[in-house]
């Protein structure tokens, strides 16, 4: 039980950076309804930009600038693909994905890893301090939140809701959808690769395989948070409070699961059941366990029909 | 005010699947004329408000807005001169979005969006009394998610939503089909008071043969892409259904076939 609470500041802090992440997931997946595969490539983009920078002297804050600028990129891209070419979007997103895996590979001058070791004190944050870490990552998701909330209640903010709820109205009452489309994707992977810049730090390195299956723990996270927060308030600030919600509990699930013994293996293999799981329940439920009306008899039938189908 | 030139669609060209939707057709109508629309399955209504709301572009032909040639600009740009009803009540307004959200989208319809405060408390005042004009209730559910309305309520905000700002033309594609009776009805009531109040020229399309002569200033009916019958003013008014289906048998030479308009006499 004490390892358990040794464990936990570490995965919060670590859940609230893919917290981040998730919110970046929820604004393709959930305000655009695309399933965006960017993210495997742009988390990754994200850390790759921030720890050269870092380690090539530019200031922090600077090197986080340039990355979620990166990441932006990134999102266009994807949303160039799907809008200017017509590529269906989780294939645009794949597309991007693979031309991600050699722009990191540049970024990161050839090696498949940057260390941070020597410059631990240029940081925001780091696991070797993580109450300080989640202090890091609560303002950032405070800040987040409320410029997101913000941007969303906007005129254009409310056309980027509307382009995912409803492409037909919104292009009928004026909206172009396919600008939207990119815009959208643009600040999806933003996000995205802030929480890279955030984990590159964290993690004190930059992997060329950082980020592989970051779309299905955001997914896990997404659907881990809404559970709950959609039970107490649907709205916009809630959501997204769940999310990152979400994203911490997914981790404290993870270095519970870790503890048991699980081999660290296995680990992307439990996200994809957890993402499996909240996908499939809602869907047998529906599908087996809902209650049919039975058929009225003839004579039983509610008299007011008037011929009209 | 709409000038339809020599419009040409043909769907699935070239395929034993080739279907030729409209065939040179012209139309003009003045400012402030409300048409119906009527035709058998397949005449190229619907195909006729596609063209002109620009969900793809015709073959051959122009369409002209208040003197604008809009025939190659993007739905979204065209957007700004239309106001649309679908026949499905669930494709006019955002089913995840407050009632008053859809409105203040449609109320921005045309012009350039900033990042200024979507939908502000005065936007909220003037859409309830609106709404309440619609006597429907829905002037205390403002912040009610659309997709909790029913689909007569759903089109009634789409009415609201498309005539919000003034259109140039209003479309309507059977956008009462979709309704039980007493509901397709009280849209349709609706519909007449805002196309009336406004001076709103108007394309209906209906499928059902009283309400295309009840209603309007003018009555065209369609085949096979092609307008065979057109009457206006004092003629229209005096009209009859068996009058309208003698008429178009004449223009025709067939008899007009379409279950749903049958049934619906």
């Amino acid at each position: 039980m004490s390892a358990f609470f040794n464990t936990l500041p570490g995965a919060v802090a670590q859940g609230m950076i893919w917290g981040i992440m998730a919110m970046g997931v929820y604004i393709s997946y959930k305000i655009l309804d695309i399933a965006d595969l960017t993210v495997d490539g742009s988390i990754c983009t994200g850390a790759c930009v921030c720890a050269v920078m870092v380690v090539g002297g530019a200031p922090v804050w600077l090197a986080m600038l340039v990355a979620v600028l990166a990441g932006a990129l990134a999102g266009v891209l994807t949303g160039l693909l799907h809008t200017a070419l017509g590529i269906p979007s989780i294939l645009a997103g794949i597309l991007t994905q693979l031309i991600l895996y050699s722009v990191n590979l540049a970024i990161l001058g050839g090696k498949s890893m940057v260390s941070l070791a020597g410059n631990r004190e240029d940081l925001l944050l780091s696991m070797s301090n993580n109450p300080s870490a989640i202090l890091v990552g609560t303002i950032s998701v405070a800040l987040l939140i409320v410029v997101l909330w913000l941007f969303f209640y906007t005129e254009v903010g409310l056309t980027l809701k509307s382009t995912g709820d409803n492409p037909d109205m919104s292009r009928a009452q004026g909206v172009n959808v396919k600008l939207n489309k990119v815009i959208g994707l643009a600040i999806a992977n933003a996000l995205v690769a802030f929480a890279g810049a955030l984990l590159a730090q964290y993690k004190g390195s930059a992997n060329i395989n950082d980020g592989r299956g970051a779309i299905v723990i955001g997914l896990a996270a997404i659907f881990i948070g809404l559970s709950v927060s959609l039970k107490i308030k649907p709205n916009f600030v809630v959501s997204l409070i769940g999310v990152v919600g979400g994203g911490i509990v997914y981790y404290i699930i993870y270095s519970i699961v870790i503890l048991m013994g699980l081999k660290t293996d296995y680990l992307k293999m439990l996200s994809a059941i957890i993402v499996v799981l909240f996908l499939a329940v809602p869907y047998l439920k529906g599908e087996y366990f809902t209650k049919r009306k039975p058929i009225p008899l003839p004579g039983e039938h509610d008299a007011g029909g008037d011929g009209h189908a | 005010m709409l000038k339809l030139t020599n419009l040409q669609k043909t769907f699935n060209p070239g395929t034993i699947n080739a279907k030729t939707a409209l065939s040179g057709f012209d139309l003009h109508i003045a400012e402030g004329d409300f048409v119906t629309v009527i035709g058998g399955n397949g005449a190229g209504k619907s195909t006729l408000l596609n063209a002109i709301a620009g969900v793809w572009k015709p073959d051959y032909g122009t369409v002209q807005i208040d003197g604008v040639d809009v025939t190659n600009m993007p739905e979204h740009k065209r957007a700004r001169y239309l106001g649309r009803v679908f026949q499905d009540p669930m494709k006019g307004t955002s089913p995840d979005m407050e009632i008053a959200e859809n409105l203040s989208i449609a109320a921005r319809r045309g012009t350039r969006r900033k990042l200024i405060w979507g939908c502000t408390r005065k936007d909220r005042e003037t859409y309830r009394e609106m709404l309440a004009q619609l006597g429907l209730g829905l002037e205390d559910r403002l912040s009610s998610k659309v997709g909790l309305l029913s689909g007569g309520q759903r089109q009634a905000v789409t009415l609201l939503m498309a005539t919000i700002r003034k259109p140039k033309i209003l479309l309507l594609d059977e956008h009462t089909a979709a309704l039980d009776p007493k509901t397709a009805a009280k849209v349709l009531e609706i519909t007449d008071k805002l196309v009336t109040e406004n001076k709103l020229t108007t394309l209906m399309i209906t499928h059902n043969m009283h309400d295309a002569i009840a209603y309007g200033n003018r009555l065209i009916m369609m085949h096979e892409g092609r307008v065979v019958v057109d009457v206006s003013g004092e003629t229209k008014k005096q009209l009859t259904i068996s009058q309208l289906l003698g008429l178009f048998e004449e223009a025709s030479g067939s008899a007009f076939s379409s279950d749903k308009v049958i049934l619906s006499k």
